[in-house]
């Protein structure tokens, strides 16, 4: 195949594209979950793919996400590589014991003996009127625990790149999905060898005024804000952390060297979220002596995300509050 | 069999209809695309949903699930604060924090809605020994799907309650499918009521769609949890036409079964029963049915009404 070859689908078809591909080259790879056959996934995903698998290797679980999580922590542990998708990130709390008890420590516990070859797909974040038990972004959870490996894509290239690296992996990988993103579509690479390598953070768009680290959702809102703010004259750098653990730092720390300027920005609610991580990286690194402004976090309010629209809205960072924090930063530098 | 009065035979057939009126109307304001978000819809469901909840007593609780809309109707909320919810104005039930999954009336025994399978098990065992440390005399009926009760917190609940003689019904509404998935793929029992054999509490099935039985069932298994012998689970087989929640191709079944399902209507089943035992007149019957469909347009312009919630409110009530 040339390996140049690109495709436009969407992010919903990329994430099933490289599911596909991993399971046609290994057939230790397989897919549980709820209503993930012949329903294609509650979000349409595995739409499909229980035509070329069979039920064999796609296979329809009970509401028990407890167990579906735990069969995939024995399961990888003993050889094969199981793929769990749980209909909504909110349900992975059934799971935790699974997967912090179990899953993220096995290895580390059993002095490195074992090893969990397992991907959680997990769609996540508010947008779709589902309200606060349909809603979540808890992604910070996850990444407190060490052992697990936490991945979110923003485009249908990144979602083919990484459902890949996370199937390949040799440790338990958690695949946030924003389900506001699944009908995006885009260019995405056919070559079967097209990996995004875990660990790496991205740069989306280059600029040397500010730098906006941001992630899942909110980095296409990140970027629509850009554009306009280029139109004033403002360069923005927009870096992208698709890995959330283990965190890229290196290219954050340089662009914020660069910059001097920095927000960070994520939908889950902002106390113990990421972006208090991210900040801290920062202030401990070299970038501090750079630093011009105080940096800013945009994030999800602390409440529960609620039902009515404008209130749900209200509950998570858009596009002007990133124009408005431009704005600010570079003000307080003037006055 | 319990002789049933007048006076609940109405109260049975103008519930069932507003029930079904009323989540016609969300599905038809979900296909002019008027309102965000899903639902899930309970039609052909009404007599487990509604007449069930009609045998409890006053201050008896109810914990109910995402396809709650005929179990809120039967608990007696009023129609016009559940509209005003499912748009999401400030009159809501929930103030429009909630929406159709998160329906409740706490103050009133309606401990709510559950967005998440299998979550209402053990609230309604708190719930429960709530009214058994206080003395209440009052029971709790839990609702649940039948794809619930493969949740580890089905078993759990159930073995705690049965070991803590709590007072609970927990009523499954067995649809036979959870989302896409039959029961005979998720289960190797036919009944789920046979569940109750490994705490050794009560378990019956019932025929779902049949009020009159509905209401005799729950009404003898109430009885028994208020007289302080432990809990009771009920099955009620039955059936819902609509998909699972709003853009559900469906599938997994096809049209024959639905057809079939029609056939087995609770409410014409109450209506025939109501005709053939000479209750009421036909004129009679189709003035219930007129007043539950106007109580409905009545609702729908109570909620249009209503206004938005002020975009301040979104902070509050997050604490006591
Ligand atoms: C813990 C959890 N897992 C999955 C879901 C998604 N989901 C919502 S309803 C449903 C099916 C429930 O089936 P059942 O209990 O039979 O109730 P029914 O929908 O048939 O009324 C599923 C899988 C959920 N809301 N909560
Ligand atoms: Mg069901």
């Amino acid at each position: 195949m040339n390996t140049s070859e690109m495709k436009k689908m969407t992010y919903r078809d990329a994430i099933r594209l490289g599911m596909t591909e991993e399971m046609r080259r290994d057939d230790n790879v397989i897919f549980m979950g709820e209503d993930i056959g012949i329903y294609g996934g509650a979000f349409g995903v595995s739409h499909g793919m229980i035509d070329e698998f069979g039920e064999e290797r796609i296979l329809d679980t009970p509401i028990s996400e407890a167990t579906i999580v735990g069969t995939a922590v024995g399961a990888a542990a003993t050889g094969l590589r199981p793929i769990c998708e749980i209909m909504f990130m909110d349900f992975v709390t059934f799971a935790m014991d699974a997967l912090v008890n179990q899953g993220a420590k096995m290895r580390y516990m059993f002095g490195g003996q074992s090893q969990v070859p397992m991907v959680l797909r997990l769609p996540a974040g508010s947008g779709t009127g589902a309200a606060a038990q349909h809603s979540q972004s808890l992604e910070a959870w996850l990444c407190h625990i060490p052992g697990l490996k936490v991945v979110t894509p923003s485009t249908p290239a990144q979602a083919k790149g990484l459902i890949k690296a996370a199937i390949r992996d040799n440790n338990p990988v958690c695949f946030i999905e924003h389900k506001l993103l699944y009908k995006i579509d885009d260019l995405v690479p056919l070559d079967e060898e097209f990996i995004i390598e875990i660990g790496k953070t991205l740069t989306e768009r280059q600029g040397k005024d500010i730098t906006i680290v941001t992630y899942g959702s909110l980095l296409l809102k990140a970027m629509e804000a850009a554009a306009f703010l280029a139109e004033e004259g403002i360069e923005v750098e927009i870096l992208n952390p698709a890995t959330l653990y283990p965190m890229d730092m290196k290219p954050i720390v340089e662009s914020v060297i660069k910059t001097g300027r920095v927000i960070v920005a994520h939908e889950a609610a902002k106390t113990g979220g990421l972006g208090g991580e991210i900040v801290a990286r920062i202030v401990e690194s070299d970038a501090f002596d750079y630093l011009n402004a105080p940096i800013i976090r945009l994030a999800g309010l602390d409440v529960p995300i609620p039902y009515n629209k404008e209130l749900e809205a209200a509950c998570v960072p858009q596009k002007i509050d990133f124009i408005r924090a431009v704005h600010r930063l570079i003000d307080s530098e003037q006055g | 069999m319990i002789e049933l009065s007048e006076e609940i035979l109405l109260r049975m057939y103008y519930k069932m209809n507003q029930a079904r009126f009323f989540e016609e109307k969300v599905d038809y304001l979900f296909s002019k695309g008027l309102v965000h978000g899903t639902a899930h819809l309970s039609i052909g469901q009404e007599a487990s949903g509604v007449i069930s909840c009609l045998a409890l007593e006053k201050g008896d609780l109810v914990s109910m699930t995402h396809r709650g809309h005929a179990q809120a109707i039967g608990f007696g909320l009023d129609v016009n604060l559940m509209m005003a919810e499912f748009m999401g104005r400030a009159r809501g039930y929930c103030k429009g924090k909630g929406g159709s999954m998160h329906i409740a009336d706490v103050q009133n025994g309606n401990i709510g809605a559950n967005g998440v399978v299998g979550g209402g098990f053990n609230l309604s065992c708190g719930a429960a020994l709530t009214q058994k440390y206080k003395k209440t005399g009052k029971v709790v009926l839990c609702f649940a799907g039948d794809g619930a009760t493969n949740q580890g917190s089905f078993h759990e609940s159930l073995n705690l309650a049965a070991v803590w003689n709590l007072p609970i019904v927990f009523l499954i509404e067995n649809n036979l499918y959870g989302m896409s998935s039959p029961i005979s793929k998720n289960m190797n029992i036919e009944n789920i009521s046979e569940r109750s054999g490994s705490y050794d509490i009560p378990g019956l099935t019932i025929d779902g769609n049949d009020p009159i039985e509905v209401y005799n069932t729950v009404l003898k298994a109430l009885r028994y949890a208020r007289a302080g012998r432990g809990p009771v689970l009920v099955e009620a087989k039955t059936y819902r036409y609509n998909g699972h929640s709003k853009g559900d191709a469906q599938v997994y079944r096809n049209e024959e079964e639905i057809a079939e399902w029609r056939e087995k209507d609770p409410i014409l089943r109450l209506k025939k029963y109501l005709q053939e035992n000479r209750v009421f007149t036909d004129k009679q019957i189709q003035t219930m049915a007129n007043e539950a469909h106007k109580s409905i347009e009545t609702a729908l312009k109570f909620a249009m009404e209503s206004p938005e919630p002020e975009i301040t409110s979104v902070l509050e009530d997050v604490y006591a």
